[in-house]
């Protein structure tokens, strides 16, 4: 995954570095650039469609990586050795990271990013189903490195490649951590999968839990699919929901035999003809439901959000405030 | 010879803290406090394990960092008890960590230059970050302090509350940082407009010799559940 990520970036550069002769007609040049997998940059002039569809999309990505934080760090203070806790919290540190070049990228689009925490706070934009699940043991810590970020990478290694620079040179260094973080997990689960009885049970558990929500993560199936076929013919995305979650499954199929681990179903198996793996879909009625509002953690999640924001109102008062006062006493170039 | 129970102590200061700050992860005020924070946290982390990593070396009987986290319980903690005290609020969290990289830094400073050279080590790489945590708190007690009526009100009150705990940290072979100490933490108290508590009165004790506040218990019953439900496994 990791080759796919740095052949993203050098086609970025030497995008960056090939001029388009210029044409007078804007959705002409928007296409030509769109056509010419050239990428479109903050000044260029974009269909009111596209920005919005970005603005929204980057925007849920970012709240993804604010709220993720959360079901991790319900674990920093009970990590059962201390490697596990310094690597679990540089882990949630690097989401809030995440969390803010998504939202600088989004600021590219003529938003600002407390519009956007706004527009989670009161429940008006979304963030990905997959955090409003709880992490009940430690193994959800490993479970979720593994499957949640391994999902995510699927997901987001094509989006190296989308057609919006910020959006795209965002991902690139974000999909570089990500792999870590993967790696992580797994390496969580094995420890675990090959510690006492206890430890096994507890990790396939965990991976019993978090399957099918991981799958549900790549979206409503194709034929229900919103927003797929536009986006793709904008190259913000460059493979369908079905596509990615089936390329999702053939990976975790293999690793799953390393970590001695199953995968909860029973209708997994290896298709010759098709050259995948025939698996169940995840239950989309209940992703709707979550998408909704109404999984088991959305109340929660939202809430501890809301908390955290009222609650430090004060001090981001006490910022600008302090920030008023230098400025008046110190004016600008002293 | 370095005494087992001093490194013991100064590892657990910084063990304890990392577990106090690393409670804020995903509620910091603003998201680049969360990063913040959450650095802070691994730095005094990644100190702690050196230290308690180099304590169990002292005392040759085989206990590695986790055994010494994980496997003792409150009355064999060394650790001062302004680490211990709960966060409560954003300027408690500010003055506990002014008052304790004021106190990190100058001793690590000297550790440094300690003849023992495992310590000096550990010291020499745990100083920079003393003082990038001091840089964090000193800004932060100035905003807070100099900022609106409430956060002046809020850190006042937190400074007042936290100063009795500050003497517990020159206990015996410390007691000649404390005017290096007073010199930092004064200069910051008065740029952020803030009154310097009176010393006297009630002063603290006895975190040194594992007789702590109602604090800690709680801590560790938290920090070691997962470990101690699985004795002898790996993680």
């Amino acid at each position: 995954m990791l080759d796919q990520v740095e052949a993203a970036e050098r086609e970025l550069r030497s995008a960056a570095e090939r001029r388009l002769a210029g044409d007078d007609h804007l959705q002409g040049y928007f296409e030509a650039i769109i056509e010419a997998d050239q990428k479109v940059e903050p000044r260029d002039w974009m269909p009111d469609d596209y920005r919005r569809s970005l603005v929204r999309q980057i925007a849920q990505h970012a709240h993804s990586e604010i709220i993720g934080m959360q079901p991790e760090g319900n674990w920093i203070t009970r990590a059962p050795s201390l490697k596990r806790k310094a690597i679990l919290l540089a882990k949630v540190q690097d989401e809030a990271g995440h969390g803010l070049y998504l939202y600088a990228a989004a600021e590219t689009l003529g938003v600002s990013r407390d519009e956007l925490v706004e527009l989670l706070l009161s429940g008006r934009q979304k963030y990905s189903s997959i955090f409003n699940y709880p992490t009940l043991t430690w193994a959800d810590v490993g479970a979720i490195g593994w499957l949640v970020d391994g999902a995510a990478i699927v997901n987001q290694v094509p989006l190296c490649r989308c057609s919006y620079g910020p959006y795209a040179r965002a991902m690139i260094r974000i999909c570089k951590e990500e792999s870590f973080h993967q790696r992580q997990g797994f390496e969580i689960l094995h420890t675990l999968a090959h510690g006492t009885p206890a430890q096994r049970e507890m990790a396939q558990d965990a991976v019993n839990r978090w399957w099918y929500p991981s799958l549900a993560m790549f979206g409503p199936p194709d034929s229900d699919s919103t927003h797929s076929e536009r986006s793709m013919a904008w190259k913000i995305k460059r493979f369908s929901n079905d596509e990615l979650r089936q390329r999702f499954v053939d990976m975790c199929v293999q690793q799953a035999s390393v970590l001695t681990l199953s995968l909860p179903d029973p209708d997994l198996r290896w298709n010759a003809e098709r050259e995948h793996y025939d698996f169940t879909q995840p239950d989309f009625d209940e992703l709707m439901q979550v998408v909704k509002g109404n999984g088991p953690c959305n109340r929660q999640r939202i809430e501890h959000r809301r908390r955290a924001h009222s609650e430090g109102a004060w001090v981001r008062e006490a910022a600008a405030a302090y920030a008023a006062k230098r400025a008046v006493r110190e004016p600008a170039g002293v | 010879m370095t005494d087992f129970e001093y490194v013991l102590g100064l590892g657990d200061d910084a063990l304890v803290a990392a577990q106090r700050l690393a409670q804020w992860a995903a509620r910091a005020p603003e998201m680049e406090e969360d990063i913040a924070l959450a650095n802070i946290a691994l730095d005094q982390l990644g100190t702690a394990r050196l230290l308690l990593t180099y304590a169990g070396e002292l005392e040759g009987a085989d206990r590695t960092e986790d055994d010494l986290a994980y496997l003792r319980d409150d009355r064999d903690f060394h650790n001062c008890l302004l680490v211990e005290l709960p966060e409560q609020d954003f300027a408690v969290t500010m003055a506990k960590l002014l008052f304790l990289s004021a106190y990190q830094k100058p001793l690590y400073d000297r550790l440094a230059d300690s003849g023992d050279e495992r310590l000096s080590a550990i010291a020499a790489k745990a100083r920079k970050e003393s003082a990038y945590h001091l840089d964090h708190a000193s800004l932060w007690t100035v905003r807070l302090g100099d900022g609106t009526d409430e956060s002046h009100r809020r850190m006042q009150d937190a400074v007042d509350r936290l100063w009795p705990y500050t003497h517990e940290l020159f206990e015996g072979e410390h007691a000649d940082l404390r005017a290096q100490w007073l010199a930092t933490v004064e200069a910051v108290l008065a740029d952020a407009t803030l009154t310097r508590p009176a010393d006297g009165g009630w002063t603290p004790g006895g975190g040194r010799q594992g007789l702590h506040t109602e604090h800690l218990s709680y801590l560790l019953a938290e920090m070691q559940v997962v470990h101690r439900a699985h004795p002898g496994a790996r993680w």
